[in-house]
């Protein structure tokens, strides 16, 4: 029995074989080592991410994220739902926020529930973030005691993005400045680089897609500043900010002339390898860019 | 004809059709969401304009304009907007607005985007990432798919070799179980939300 249990919701881009699934890869094995228990929502669906308002108007999105806070509630009680994408728990808690304070939303979420023979009873707790999981209830103190591998030798350039510290953010933190991600680094025993300061730019999120010149520009600002302060790696808590930030390297490279090629990773990976997981335990197979530093420690 | 009543107010329009469309009288015209906007530089009008045009009435230049298609939904303006306006989300309900009443721009890139999105998503439930891009790829006919297929050539590749984008996808790929009863979900909420806002 694990120390720890929760009702998870890893999202779609986590899947295998999707564009982040070396978070979800790194995410079991770090929580294994943590002695942290997922239960993953059977039968989860989207949470209708940033961009769904186009096609859902606001009713249909918040029955996605309805559908899975109900089933979380059915099918595993009294557990906390954690999600590990941004999007995922962002849709998560404002769909109970603005249910919370609608009753007429509430009604209408209710009744289109009722298509699917499910019920929004609103018993689960505001959903919580992954990284709220390791600094609130296992604490930096605590993750720090279990490194075995320290991080020794490598300079983070921590970078938080939007959707995990905007609107909600994660408790205690500014958010023109979060500090955890860099307190995650040092507790794992790497060097944080606390003065980044391209550390909650946008990366242009899904219009990376359908505005790539625009978003671009975006990019481009967040891996200079990573580089300009001597960064070997990016690391960051959002998948969609790790694709951005990894896959159009190329792209950007073409369009301003630069020569970027950086790894970005996440922070599960730097736990899981800190715990004396393996590179493939960490997902560290999983990059375009392979993030060697890393690899060299795993393979210590 | 049902928004007839509205005719001589946007503003009511908009309090009652747009998703937290009721607080836009609360803004206080400061411009900082103009100056926190990661796309500030192509905004047609800035938030605050958009919040000042909809005061004015100019029902037609709000809902044609292209700017609430540039919300990256980074939730800055959100966090410094001193009246705690839910600024993006009033850009998504105002986008969505545009799109049901049939002014949004002509080949708005965004707008098509979050129209495929929806899409998939609601197929099976879940995204399927590779009919995604191969949908974007492909909006504007077979030739220019190609093109944009091939330019984009190595990206596709690189997420291949790193397991991050599976060609199997393409035969129908991640799902859930019960697609019947969350169709009809989705079918039930459209038409209460529709109902409610007047939406045709």
């Amino acid at each position: 029995m694990a120390n720890k249990q929760y009702s998870y919701y890893p999202g779609c881009s986590s899947q295998n074989g999707a564009s982040s699934s070396n978070l979800m890869k790194s995410v079991e094995s770090m929580v294994k080592l943590l002695d942290v228990q997922l239960n993953e929502i059977p039968d989860w669906n989207c949470c209708g991410a940033s961009i769904g308002y186009a096609g859902g108007g606001e009713l249909p999105r918040i029955a996605l994220s309805a559908r899975n806070i109900a089933l979380s509630e059915q099918h595993n009680p009294g557990q906390e739902i954690v999600a590990t994408c941004a999007a995922c728990w962002l849709a998560t808690r404002e769909a109970k926020e603005r249910l919370d304070h609608s009753a007429t939303l509430l009604a209408e979420t209710n009744e289109a529930l009722k298509e699917a023979g499910l019920v929004f009873k609103n018993e689960a707790p505001p959903a919580r973030h992954m990284v709220e999981v390791l600094i609130d209830d296992i604490g930096y103190e605590t993750l720090k005691s279990g490194v075995k591998k320290p991080l020794e030798g490598i300079k983070f350039a921590g970078y938080v993005g939007c959707q995990t510290n905007r609107p909600f953010g994660i408790d205690g933190e500014s958010f023109e400045n979060p500090m955890y991600l860099d307190k995650l680094i040092e507790s794992m025993g790497g060097e944080a680089i606390t003065n980044y300061d391209q550390k909650v730019t946008c990366c242009g999120g899904a219009l990376a897609f359908s505005e790539p010149e625009k978003s671009q520009k975006q990019i481009k600002d967040i891996i200079e500043s990573a580089y300009d302060h001597g960064a070997d790696m990016i690391v960051t808590p959002c998948p969609l900010c790790q694709a951005n930030t990894e896959i159009y390297q190329n792209e950007v490279n073409k369009r301003y002339g630069t020569k970027f090629n950086i790894p970005v990773t996440y922070y599960s990976q730097l736990i899981t390898v800190a715990y004396g997981g393996s590179g493939k335990d960490a997902a560290l197979d999983g990059h375009i860019i392979s993030p060697t530093k890393l690899v060299d420690i795993a393979s210590k | 004809m049902s928004i007839e009543k509205y005719r001589k107010n946007f503003l009511k329009e908009v309090e009652e059709r747009v998703e937290e469309g009721q607080w836009v009288k609360m803004c206080m015209q400061c411009g900082v969401c103009a100056g926190s906007c990661p796309f500030g530089p192509h905004w047609e009008h800035t938030p605050q304009k958009i919040f000042m045009m909809i005061r004015a009435g100019k029902r037609e230049e709000v809902l044609t304009s292209d700017s609430m298609w540039m919300c990256t939904s980074c939730y800055n303006c959100v966090v410094r907007c001193p009246r705690k306006l839910p600024i993006t989300h009033i850009m998504h309900g105002l986008a969505y607005l545009s799109k049901r009443e049939g002014l949004m721009p002509k080949n708005q890139p965004t707008a098509q985007f979050g129209q495929l999105f929806w899409d998939n998503l609601t197929k099976n439930g879940r995204v399927n990432e590779l009919k995604l891009s191969l949908g974007m790829y492909f909006k504007d006919g077979f030739s220019q798919g190609i093109k944009n297929a091939m330019a984009m050539q190595s990206v596709g590749m690189g997420m291949m070799k790193a397991k991050r984008l599976n060609p199997m996808e393409i035969l129908g790929g991640h799902g859930i179980k019960d697609k019947s009863g969350f169709s009809a979900m989705l079918k039930k909420a459209k038409e209460l939300e529709d109902a409610r806002r007047k939406l045709a």
